[in-house]
């Protein structure tokens, strides 16, 4: 690889297409975002350019703060939860003979194509006393009489995790498919039962991709907004749901785009803050 | 008795045999090598030991306890794998430890016990080093040093020095020798490398196909070779076909005293390269054509060719041969020296 600087033009011509595509669908959207955010808002119309801080002052709030709070604490039992359902799971997957890997993924590659409306009223039904699983659980003489799972936050949960748990496995499985196996062999040979060896062998040897993992669905679970509105009450609503219902229903964008910068960097705070505690602990 | 104790182990993997019946008896503190080439089963009856892989057939027992059913954690061996398998989230002191982690040695033991380990393996003051940081060498050791950090029953190890340059190799066979014998650990190291075997091993087990071909000292096994495979496998042979005709064995036609064989398709003559003797044309018992000198300087190697074979004589600088190539040659051997085998 040549590692001289570029020097003419030319030398720059690679990075040309990249930087062209960043700059339009990112660049300038989040470029605008931040500029509406400090607009002023019409009453009855849209907003007018200018420059105040009215819509930041707004979101600070105890209400907001508690939603920002509650949509932060929900992404990360999103993401806790994808971890500890989807890393033993993919563990094992990759394991299993390449059929059966093959028929796994594609099924999981099925749950990604279903939209976010459907799943909610998927889950809705599933979590409802008429025709919920609770009826299932009664007919086994599990429970007396069916009862409704939702709204609620076990219910939103559920749904967030069963979207983001696709994508935890399809992230998972490229580095669990690569470790080394005599790892854990020689843990087991020096004593270590599977699990221990699982534990103080496998887990610690992917660190970078659990947090990774971690970012990731935390991120994507940040930004669900439909979930909350089908399985959860008004209690439940993340700020992405504020933002929507801001951005859509009271036409009031300078406010939503001021509550969509605030979330970003908030998130953006977050991930640095995991990132760099697991750079300190690989240094450890 | 006491040792390990292999009856008719087996394993199949679907179709494919992979060990075959295989009974073999090693006695406590005997350095074994199982040797042999890739895909004949070595591996494989190691991580039955192991308890890494489960036989489909027999038994093996260790110190009179049937160990067949014990899973590896409470076999209480040591292993180096090929790979060696070091842990990369663990520094040296991290990776020597864990056995002792496990089994919840106090700190200060752990401590002292980690040192004595690295003083053993020559690598006092690298405790601190990440695994990243080492040669070849030294991970090598490491994993030495962490396979016996907690005094093992059995230690094995799966061609342990395959990764190692052959100056460094040949190094490390003597210091694992060494190593051994001050232990006195019952030993097995898997090799295809029959110089590294016979540098290290008291038992030298030769496998093909899934199965022991031979089991007996180097030397036994060097000189007397069970069959064609073994005289192959172990240092280079010249394989001589060999006829019987009215009791009297002859090869190409020539009829070599002092050689008794039974009368018997198939036989084959193992005459060592450095057995062979070349003498003036005419004398001798057979006669070739000289195809091929190659000088290496510590010994001579003459090619001779005789009846569509070619054969192999190793001598030393001192008596250099006077032959060119394309001279035709008489050779003998001391009817001693030649070994009877069947393919």
């Amino acid at each position: 690889m040549r590692r001289t600087p570029p020097k003419s033009a030319r030398d720059y011509a690679p990075i040309v297409y990249p930087g062209i595509m960043l700059v339009v669908f990112f660049v300038i959207p989040f470029a605008t975002m931040i500029a509406v955010s400090f607009f002023k808002r019409n009453q009855g119309a849209f907003y007018t350019p200018d420059f105040v801080l009215d819509n930041y002052a707004r979101f600070l709030t105890a209400f907001f703060g508690g939603v920002l709070a509650f949509s932060l604490f929900l992404a990360i039992m999103v993401a806790v939860v994808c971890l500890v359902v989807g890393f033993p799971f993919t563990f094992f997957l990759v394991r299993l003979k390449r059929r059966a890997q093959i028929l796994w993924l594609l099924s999981l590659l099925s749950v990604l194509s279903l939209s976010e409306v459907i799943i909610g009223f998927a889950w809705s039904t599933l979590l409802s006393r008429t025709a919920g699983i609770t009826n299932l659980f009664v007919a086994l003489g599990l429970m007396d009489r069916p009862e409704a799972l939702l709204p609620g936050f076990g219910a939103v949960l559920t749904g967030m995790v069963y979207q983001a748990l696709p994508y935890t496995i399809l992230v998972l499985y490229p580095s669990l498919a690569r470790l080394d196996w005599s790892l854990l062999e020689a843990a087991r040979t020096m004593g270590a039962s599977p699990v221990k060896a699982f534990f103080n062998v496998v887990v610690p040897v992917s660190r970078n991709t659990i947090v990774a993992t971690l970012i990731m669905v935390f991120v994507f679970a940040l930004g669900s907004y439909l979930l909350p509105q089908i399985l959860g009450r008004p209690r439940q609503w993340t700020l992405s749901v504020l933002i929507t219902d801001q951005a859509i229903y009271q036409s009031n964008m300078p406010f939503a785009a001021a509550m969509a910068v605030f979330l970003v960097l908030i998130a953006l705070a977050l991930v640095g803050l995991t990132t760099l505690i697991g750079r300190r602990e690989a240094e450890a | 008795m006491s040792g390990l104790v292999l009856s008719e182990v087996r394993k199949h993997f679907g179709p494919v045999h992979a060990v075959e019946d295989v009974s073999l008896s090693v006695p406590n503190g005997t350095f074994v090598c199982m040797l042999g080439p890739s895909g004949c089963g070595k591996t494989t009856l190691l991580r039955m030991i192991a308890g890494l892989e489960e036989p489909t057939g027999g038994s093996i027992l260790l110190d009179g306890r049937d160990i067949t059913a014990v899973p590896t954690h409470r076999r209480e061996l040591g292993m180096v794998f090929q790979s060696l398998a070091l842990f990369p989230h663990l520094d040296v002191t991290g990776n020597i430890a864990y056995a002792m982690t496990i089994r919840g040695v106090g700190t200060a033991e752990k401590k002292r016990r980690v040192g004595e380990l690295l003083e053993m393996v020559h690598m006092a003051g690298y405790g601190d080093r990440s695994v990243a940081q080492l040669s070849g060498g030294q991970r090598q050791r490491v994993a030495i040093a962490r396979a016996l950090a907690v005094q093992p029953k059995l230690f094995l190890l799966d061609e342990p020095l395959s990764a190692l340059d052959a100056k460094l190799r040949e190094a490390m066979q003597v210091e694992l020798r060494q190593l051994q014998e001050r232990l006195g650990i019952t030993t097995i190291v898997v090799t295809h490398d029959q110089r590294e075997a016979m540098t290290m091993a008291d038992q030298v087990v030769v496998m093909g196909g899934g199965r022991i071909r031979q089991a007996a000292s180097p030397v036994e096994i060097y000189r007397h070779p069970a069959d064609a495979f073994v005289a192959d496998f172990i240092g280079s042979t010249n394989l001589i076909p060999l006829a019987v005709e009215n009791g009297t064995a002859t090869a190409f036609g020539k009829p070599l005293p002092g050689i008794a064989a039974p009368a018997r398709d198939g036989q084959m003559l193992s005459v060592r390269p450095e057995d062979i003797i070349l003498a003036p044309a005419g004398e001798g018992a057979l006669t070739g054509t000289v195809a091929f000198v190659r000088d290496l300087g510590a010994t001579i190697e003459t090619f001779i060719d005789i009846g569509g074979h070619r054969l192999v004589a190793a001598s030393s600088p001192r008596d250099r041969p006077a032959v060119n190539v394309g001279d035709e040659t008489g050779l003998s051997f001391h009817a001693g020296n030649a070994v009877v085998v069947t393919a």
